[in-house]
């Protein structure tokens, strides 16, 4: 083999610039599979990140999934003869009934941590301005075991609402837009009519500009009072230790409990499919790179197999089997593979370092960020795996007509 | 053990095609150890291919080849590349040198694929067959920085590398000046004569011709004895 090897070599060596043309078509290759793989790869792990940080792992909302059926429809089913015209469902309190034995169940299970939530809109009101916000009543105490907010808190802190329950944590956004700071007051007005004072206790800012204008946390007693709904929250808010088990989690919580139990991957079924699609798109576009200088090696070493026509023969003649002559032309595409890998992932390791310079400020946010990238080995063996396969198909297919070269047809032509 | 090195019993080659072409027709001889046997005759008579089935590079459409006692005529593409290797060396009328390698490693070639001794036994013996043929100088430089007279030696060097029982040359002195063409010539002869090896040499020339033990006449494709 080391014999066929040199043999290789020195055949590459002899077309010096068309070896180094297919040689830098692999690298760019490998280093720029690489780069986006980590880039594709980083950004969807910071992106299910941020959704799995800032999001509920499960949602219970005061909904069923499936309406309920009716006391005829339980004892006959819903086929057959008998139907029911002009059913009309109970008038009854929107919210989750009996939320805190469901939140001291849900506690009792190891891994899990859930905080009961009232939600609802309200207007706020300033200085004669109004806004629309979404308020959170939540329990000051628990809330920081299941939503990120309090990282998010730049002044203040959510422990504020447990000393002064007349107290509003609101987004800098909101803050910035009506000329507010921390201790002032501010009027809010419910659905029901109700208006209530509360004095800023706490800032936050997640740097999502639409959620810190629009989002205020209040406690969940004086939200459940603004919102006439004694007693009641409409949302369990749980949080999981291992966030990928939430859809099993949430299946089996929904048949125990009956309330309509939402995973973070069901509400985010959307984005999960849209970011498959993109890493397709995205992967095939990089591999097109590789298959391009898949097409260079096999341009080379095509060009190399029609020169040596003549060469075969004389190792024929020699002696040389023809599978020593397909591995000869086979090691030339790997010596092209394994360099070409080997020079583009330190270059793709600077692309990426590079890369992960960059700080830029996307549209809707409102601080600087950096690209996320991960890169693990994996990608690495990903990219020389991906390089190596492709250099030996494109090698593989002129090394076959090349051991399929009949001496005597050489010889007899005189070439 | 036989002195045949190499025997042919009614043997033809035939180019299949649209119009099949006999190349060599029932032809038998044998050649024995120590021998130097020219294959003369007129162009396209048939000379080069009777060589290359003798070189068991072709294989012939009919008949049968025999080599050191062995029909090798039924043996695979692998088996007659391993017998040329071990029992067969080429010569031909163009040098044929691998032009990435030098006079050296050309020599070097045959015995490394053979296997069996450590480069620098290699090396030396490549060497030491050069110094014979009065090259040594000239054994690192490429095949392009030889003349045709150098070239032909270091073929006729690769050809002896490991050693083989049948050495085979195809107008081994066509391409080369008068000077040169006597040299090769005496190499050759001394190769069957000193160093016992059976010889054929397919070539015009008539002065090599008349220094051979025993002259075949090919035309048409058929010997003439």
């Amino acid at each position: 083999m080391r014999l066929l090897a040199h043999i290789a070599f020195k055949h590459l060596l002899a077309r010096r610039r068309q070896s180094l043309v297919s040689l830098l078509g692999i690298i760019l290759g490998v280093s720029f599979f690489l780069t986006i793989s980590s880039l594709m790869q980083g950004s969807e792990k910071e992106f299910i990140r941020v959704l799995i940080d800032n999001m509920p792992h499960i949602f219970i909302t005061d909904t069923y999934r499936n309406p309920s059926l009716q006391p005829v429809e339980q004892f006959y089913g819903r086929s057959g003869a008998i139907e029911v015209r002009s059913v009309k469902p109970l008038t009854e309190t929107r919210g989750i009934r009996g939320f805190e034995q469901i939140v001291d169940y849900l506690r009792s299970i190891p891994g899990i941590n859930a905080s009961p939530v009232l939600s609802g809109q309200g207007v706020l009101s300033f200085a004669g301005k109004n806004i629309g916000i979404v308020l959170d009543g939540m329990i000051p105490e628990d809330i920081k075991d299941v939503v990120t907010i309090q990282d998010y808190m730049i002044s203040g802190s959510l422990s504020d609402l447990i000393a002064n329950p007349s107290g509003i944590i609101l987004g800098k956004e909101l803050l910035r837009t009506f000329s507010l700071k921390r201790g002032d007051n501010i009027t809010v007005t419910a659905p029901t009519g109700q208006i209530r004072t509360f004095k800023i206790l706490g800032v936050f800012n997640t740097g999502r500009a639409e959620y810190d204008l629009n989002h205020g946390f209040v406690s969940l007693k004086r939200m459940q009072a603004l919102m006439d709904r004694p007693h009641r929250a409409n949302t369990i808010i749980v949080k999981l230790s291992d966030p990928y088990r939430a859809r099993a989690i949430a299946a089996d919580l929904e048949s125990r409990i009956g309330y309509k139990s939402i995973s973070w991957q069901e509400s985010s079924e959307d984005l999960m499919s849209t970011l498959a699609i993109r890493n397709i798109i995205m992967y095939s576009v990089v591999s097109s790179v590789l298959i391009v200088a898949a097409f260079g090696i096999y341009n080379v070493i095509s060009t190399v197999v029609m020169e040596k026509h003549r060469d075969i023969a004389i190792l024929k003649s020699m002696g040389f089997l023809a599978r020593d002559i397909q591995r000869i032309f086979v090691i030339q595409g790997f010596i092209l593979g394994i360099t070409g890998s080997l020079l583009g992932l330190p270059l793709g390791s600077a692309l990426m370092y590079a890369i992960m310079q960059i700080e830029f400020k996307p549209p809707g946010s409102t601080e600087p960020i950096v690209m996320p990238l991960d890169w693990g080995w994996m990608q690495f063996a990903i990219a020389t795996g991906f390089a190596l396969s492709a250099a030996l198909i494109a090698a593989f297919l002129p090394a076959r007509k090349g051991a399929r070269v009949q001496p005597v047809d050489i010889l007899r032509g005189g070439i | 053990m036989s002195d045949i090195v190499i025997k042919t019993e009614n043997i033809t080659r035939i180019l299949t095609g649209e119009v099949p072409v006999t190349l060599v027709a029932d032809a038998g001889l044998e050649i024995r150890r120590g021998e130097f046997v020219v294959i003369t005759g007129p162009s396209g008579s048939g000379k080069s291919s009777l060589l290359y089935l003798l070189g068991l590079l072709d294989t012939p459409s009919s008949g049968t080849i025999w080599m050191n006692g062995e029909n090798v005529s039924t043996y695979s593409e692998d088996r007659l590349a391993k017998l040329r290797l071990a029992d067969v060396g080429f010569v031909f009328q163009f040098h044929f040198l691998l032009p990435e390698f030098s006079a050296l490693e050309n020599v070097m070639l045959p015995m490394q694929r053979l296997g069996g001794l450590p480069d620098t036994q290699v090396r030396t013996r490549a060497a030491s067959l050069l110094t014979d043929l009065g090259i040594e100088k000239q054994q690192h430089k490429l095949p392009h920085q030889l003349s045709g007279g150098q070239s032909q030696r270091v073929a006729i060097a690769r050809a002896m590398a490991n050693n083989p029982q049948l050495i085979l040359a195809d107008e081994p002195t066509g391409n080369l000046d008068s000077a040169s063409s006597e040299n090769v010539e005496n190499i050759l002869k001394d190769l069957a004569h000193e160093y016992n090896r059976a010889v054929a040499v397919v070539t015009h020339e008539t002065r090599i011709a008349s220094a051979a033990d025993r002259v075949i006449t090919i035309v048409d494709g058929r010997i003439h004895v």
